[in-house]
């Protein structure tokens, strides 16, 4: 991975589809390493050297303890969400993504499971590719386009992957159904019609507690219009 | 997102004077399904709204459109009771689904309906509401017969309204009360519904949550927020018990906002910035005390066989197996292990806290808002009608998961920074500190008689005791902080099951429960029950196998009741399963051994009859187990609605699947260390079978919940296919490659 915080080449990413199970056993695959984060996803990192915390404890500011967040330094980030231009301040400009979207911005589709990005609750798409906002650094995300959940349709007007979830009524709890219309819609961009098995391998990153795995397959198919 | 005490619901004030409870909101007909808004009320006490369980106000707020509020203290933990209760109100009412809004769980508004677990929405929340809705639907239809003034046979309910027979006017329900109150109470003998006329109950009618969910619209206690509010994190101590030593506040300079609250062992930080909280909690440098505490996980069986027992019980008991038992000739006897388990939920538990010196408000996903009340009333010293909990939906929690814990954690922070202040605890907190499933160890002997039946049958179970009047599950963040809380072990209702549902002549069923176990224990998914029908099954399993008989013939001979037959048979059935003994004849040299097992539960003695089936393959070399297909029967009683009651018994077995092949929590003699998904990993979707599902419906008997019976027989019908494929018996869980590999080898 390397550390300038920036979208690494495309030829090392990997497709999702082909993806492993990490640390699981793919029938006639043979056991995977553990994840390492963010394995199958854009990959980002964080450059430590801008770190403002690491920065002001070297600094004759060491005395900031205590400063309210109107006084701390700011940083500025242009990034598109869902269509619209947006700048964001931050005081750390490496803050996972995905604070700035939940908390800044408003967009809570993308949910908070692990933070290691072992689980793929907190999934958006970084110039239309699957990524995991708990693993992408705010600054990472400059001048890119990001689209949340929210992005794709509403209630109202479901985007064909959502209304596909809807009509198979695969949610029990809905917390990791994020990461699976996110996961599905990267899917379906690459590999409109994927067969079951492409299916399974598309989401094996993404993790359901509840058991709706069944239903979310039928979802993928029939959004694929199996 | 705004912030609103119901997020995302309509802030209307809605009562007109007099305490009446017609409201003058409007719920509109032409709204999409997903729109089941329901108002902000306020305080019950403040609108004259009851909240006994004999009210029929309690449970159901008829408005000035004809649309109506049900109330319920039972909450939809993702099990789609939302949909369900209203399909029942429904159709007493005769009222369409989408004029029906429902709250629920707040401790203000709703009738204390006891905790969401056991499987009991729908028996101890839905029945009652339906109920109430018959006496209702029978107080209207007089009120509008003397509107009309004519006889009650003249008239009658239909899509919301009062209809003349004849034709001619009609009311809808508001226009019937003409903002007179329905004042009373619940009526048992108000005549229900016959299941043979029903439209509503029985229907597939989608959940209203779900736009909302897979939209990214639905609003989480994880999403929801109050003006002013602080984000927070609690810092666990590196040892279970441990105590804060010394505390360096310097540690957190250069994070702006943050700040260290330590009440005794307590330990938090609180920030303006979300992400400020978290860089704060690991940045803060603090020192505890060693602990050691804990027994290990490695070895753990012995440990648990080995603890002090506090006092032994008899559950079940016909004729003398001590005496059967060493008379008989073929015996067997086996030792079934469960592990420690978490509820892992996707979401770390989060709750929002509001705690002021005199009034605290605190929005959670509890299972238990109303226990919980009065808990947290006892945690801050104030009385119990000032404090108040609001159920929003959190991550899945299938038993007491952190939710109540993260809770207190934001009460104590607001309380000490007078700010409102959300918690939402980090990954390793919820694997580390979530009250846990207790290990259980079971050990069986029977005795098979000369026609291969069983003859006599002994199960011993090491359990945790729960602790006689201890109001609630001990929560961390009290604890810490000194203060005084009822202490002891709760796990449910973990004793049952554990007693075969077969006929056997001289059968007893003892509990061990233990003084002790290691990690705080809670109820967690068919609370004992899965572990307890995995050795009853298993252990059937090899009585079969002794016996040369196949194993669905087996359990059928010695088998009575009919609902338990017709699952056997359907889910047999279903598989297309071929009656032989096991294990499987045919085995190909280097290929994946093929076999089949099957389980049945009827869960508690008392509630859903459920059968199993299942076809694995198992790698012979590195001793993988795929699980190819499920086919499942299940017999619940009435059913309220085919599809969400699929959706359950789906997440039944594959959750069950996943904590069979999977799941351990591993700890130290300090602290748990199976902290994430890669040391804690589940089931993905490489492994997820076909899964088929019969539903038996028994329109002419009470619905029970289905929540939890279908997960029992899956560990069971897992570990018997396993053998049936290999020859293997598996009698620890987690049904690991390195466990299967194991007993291959030493086969």
């Amino acid at each position: 991975m390397r550390s300038n915080g920036r979208v690494r080449d495309g030829s090392d990413i990997r497709q999702s589809l082909t993806l492993p199970i990490p640390g699981h056993f793919v029938p006639g695959m043979g056991p995977f390493p553990l994840p390492q984060a963010g394995e199958g996803f854009l990959a980002f990192s964080r450059d430590t050297s801008r770190d403002p915390v690491a920065r002001l404890r070297q600094s004759e500011h060491a005395s900031w303890s205590g400063r309210i967040l109107a006084e701390a330094d700011m940083t500025t980030v242009e990034l598109e969400v869902n269509g619209s231009a947006r700048k964001v301040e931050s005081w750390d400009p490496d803050a996972p993504l995905l604070y700035v979207l939940r908390n800044q911005l408003g967009f809570h589709g993308p949910k908070f499971g692990c933070g290691l990005g072992q689980c793929g609750a907190c999934a958006v798409l970084v110039d239309g590719k699957l990524a995991r906002a708990c693993t992408v650094p705010l600054s990472a995300a400059a001048g890119r386009a990001v689209t949340t959940i929210e992005g794709l349709g509403t209630p109202e007007k479901p985007h064909p992957v959502q209304a596909a979830f809807i009509a198979e009524q695969a949610a029990q709890c809905g917390y990791c159904i994020n990461g699976m219309v996110m996961a599905t819609k990267a899917l379906l961009d690459s590999n409109p019609k994927p067969t079951l098995e492409e299916a399974k391998g598309a989401l094996a990153g993404t993790l359901c507690r509840c058991g709706t795995h069944v239903r979310i397959l039928r979802a993928v198919l029939r959004a694929a219009g199996a | 997102m705004t912030a609103l005490p119901h997020p995302g619901l309509t802030r209307r004030e809605l009562l007109k004077a007099g305490g009446a409870l017609i409201v003058s909101f409007a719920i509109g007909a032409g709204r999409p399904a997903q729109a089941f808004d329901a108002p902000l009320l306020g305080n019950a006490a403040d609108i004259g709204k009851p909240l006994a369980l004999d009210e029929v106000a309690s449970f159901l707020a008829v408005h000035e459109d004809g649309s109506v509020t049900v109330f319920t203290g039972k909450v939809d933990l993702g099990t789609g009771l939302r949909i369900a209760i209203r399909q029942m109100v429904a159709e007493e009412l005769d009222l369409p689904v989408v004029r029906i809004a429902l709250v629920e769980g707040d401790t203000a508004l709703t009738p204390d309906q006891g905790p969401t677990g056991g499987s009991s929405g729908i028996t101890r929340g839905g029945v009652p509401i339906r109920q109430a809705a018959a006496t209702a639907r029978a107080a209207l239809l007089k009120l509008a017969a003397a509107k009309f003034g004519v006889p009650v046979n003249e008239l009658i309910i239909a899509d919301g309204e009062a209809r003349m027979v004849s034709g001619g006017g009609r009311f809808n329900f508001g226009q019937i009360l003409e903002g007179r109150r329905l004042a009373l109470k619940v009526d048992a003998k108000a005549p229900l519904k016959a299941p043979p006329t029903y439209r509503v109950v029985g229907q597939a009618l989608p959940r209203p949550d779900l736009p909302a969910k897979c939209t990214g619209r639905h609003v989480y206690v994880h999403d929801f927020s109050v003006p002013g509010m602080l984000h927070g994190r609690p810092i666990r101590p590196p040892a279970v018990g441990a105590r804060l030593v010394s505390l360096d506040e310097a540690s957190l300079a250069g994070i702006p906002g943050a700040r260290a609250v330590r009440i005794k062992d307590f330990l938090g930080v609180v920030a303006e910035d979300e992400w400020a909280a978290i860089r704060a909690a690991k940045a803060l440098k603090a020192s505890w005390s060693q602990g050691q505490g804990l027994p290990g996980s490695e070895g753990l069986e012995q440990h648990v066989r080995a603890s002090a027992v506090d006092h032994d019980e008899t559950v079940a008991k016909r004729g003398d197996p001590a005496a059967a038992l060493p008379r008989a000739e073929r015996r067997l006897a086996a030792r079934y292990f469960w592990p420690v388990q978490s509820h892992a939920s996707m979401g770390p538990s989060c709750a929002v806290a509001d705690v002021a010196a005199d009034r605290a408000t605190i929005w959670t996903a509890s299972q238990a808002t109303h226990k919980y009340r009065s808990a947290f009333a006892r945690i801050l010293a104030l009385p119990e009608d000032k404090v108040r909990l609001i159920y929003l939906d959190g991550a899945g929690c299938y038993g007491m998961n952190g939710h109540d814990d993260a809770a207190a954690d934001a009460a104590l922070l607001s309380r000490a920074v007078g700010k409102p202040v959300r918690v939402q605890w980090m990954r390793e907190d919820e694997h580390g500190w979530d009250p846990k499933g207790p290990p259980q160890l079971i050990e069986l002997e029977a005795s098979l008689d000369a026609k291969g039946a069983i003859a006599a049958w002994r199960t011993e179970m090491w359990l945790p005791a729960a602790t006689k009047g201890m109001p609630n599950v001990p929560l961390l963040a009290p604890e810490a902080a000194g203060i005084k809380q009822e202490l002891g072990l709760f796990a449910g209702l973990i004793g049952q099951n554990g007693d075969p549902p077969y006929a056997v002549a001289d059968m007893e069923a003892v509990v061990h429960w233990l003084k002790e176990t290691p990690l705080r224990p809670s109820n967690i998914r068919a609370p004992g029950k899965i572990a307890n029908s995995f050795a009853v099954e298993g252990f059937t399993d090899e009585l079969a196998a002794e016996a040369r008989r196949d194993p669905l013939e087996f359990r059928l001979s010695a088998l009575s009741d009919p609902r338990g037959i017709v699952v056997l048979k359907r889910a047999a059935e279903l598989f297309g399963w071929t009656p032989r003994p096991s294990p499987n004849p045919e085995r190909a040299a280097g290929k994946p051994a093929i076999g089949r097992g099957l389980a049945y539960v009827h869960y508690k003695h008392n509630e859903n009859y459920v059968a199993i089936a299942m076809e694995v393959a198992v790698e012979p070399g590195m001793g993988e187990v795929r699980v190819r297909r499920v086919a499942c029967a299940h017999d619940c009683g009435l059913v309220i609605n085919p599809d969400a009651l699929k959706n359950q018994i789906e997440g039944c077995i594959l959750q069950t699947l996943s904590r069979t092949l999977h799941e351990e929590v591993t700890f130290d003699r300090a602290r748990v260390t199976s902290v994430d998904w890669a040391s804690y990993p589940i089931l993905t979707f490489p492994e997820v079978p076909a899964v088929e599902i019969a539903l038996l419906d028994r329109p002419e008997l009470p619905p029970f919940g289905a929540g939890e019976a279908a997960t029992t027989p899956v560990p069971g019908a897992l570990a018997n296919a396993i053998f049936d494929a290999t020859g293997a018996r598996l009698r620890t869980a987690p049904i690991t490659a390195e466990r299967v590999k194991a007993a291959l080898l030493g086969h």
